[in-house]
């Protein structure tokens, strides 16, 4: 599975990102997490909200900060 | 806003046009581009949420205030949005005065029209 948070590295984009490393942790399959920071890059993904949050490159979030718990399950909601 | 300026401080407000083929369609574009150039709100692409594409779709869902600015009555931009369960804050280009088919496009139209979208969004 492959997440990529979307922002320019507000403090939200990078709270975004430790609950999603944190989340990835507890799972017994390969989540690859990687970080996008180009605005240009983040507008070919339609988000004009950040930070975003993408599972196999679907944006299942835009503008909000979850929770380790929430990331779990939108993990588990998405994978494929 | 943030310091970042990624638009992650709140109170967003996304404004979507019909961008319709017709001469208040062309009006309502026009109306949504100059309230982005002015500072109003972030325009985006309706095209986007027609197609169901996942960063536009929720983008949407998370802004404070959805806008959508039609040209006519059938209100092609105002129904996208409610097919994703959004109800805007909807402006419709004939029910302001204008006449469709009969309205020439004019920067003195757009900017009388944005103005008074400015009020009742600001």
């Amino acid at each position: 599975m492959e997440i990529k948070i979307l922002g320019t590295g507000c403090p939200k984009c990078i709270n975004l990102e430790k609950a999603a490393r944190a989340a990835a942790e507890t799972f017994d399959f390969e989540i690859n997490i990687g970080k996008v920071t180009e605005i240009d890059q983040i507008m070919d993904y339609g988000v004009m909200i950040t930070p975003a949050l993408v599972i196999d490159e679907k944006v299942v979030s835009a503008g909000k900060v979850h929770s380790i718990e929430q990331i779990k399950e939108l993990i588990v909601k998405h994978k494929s | 806003m943030a310091d970042c300026g990624c638009g992650c401080g709140g109170g967003i407000k996304l404004v979507y046009a019909c961008s319709g083929c017709a001469d208040v369609g062309d009006i309502a574009d026009r109306i949504a581009r100059k309230l982005k150039r002015d500072g109003s709100a972030n325009m985006t692409c309706l095209a986007g949420l027609g197609a169901d594409l996942s960063g536009f779709v929720e983008s949407a869902k998370s802004a404070d205030i959805n806008i959508t600015v039609d040209g006519c009555g059938v209100l092609c931009a105002k129904k996208t949005l409610q097919r994703h369960s959004i109800e805007p804050m909807s402006f419709c280009i004939t029910q302001m005065g204008l006449l469709k088919g009969k309205t020439p496009v004019s920067d003195e139209i757009v900017n009388e029209i944005s103005e008074l979208i400015k009020e009742k969004i600001e």
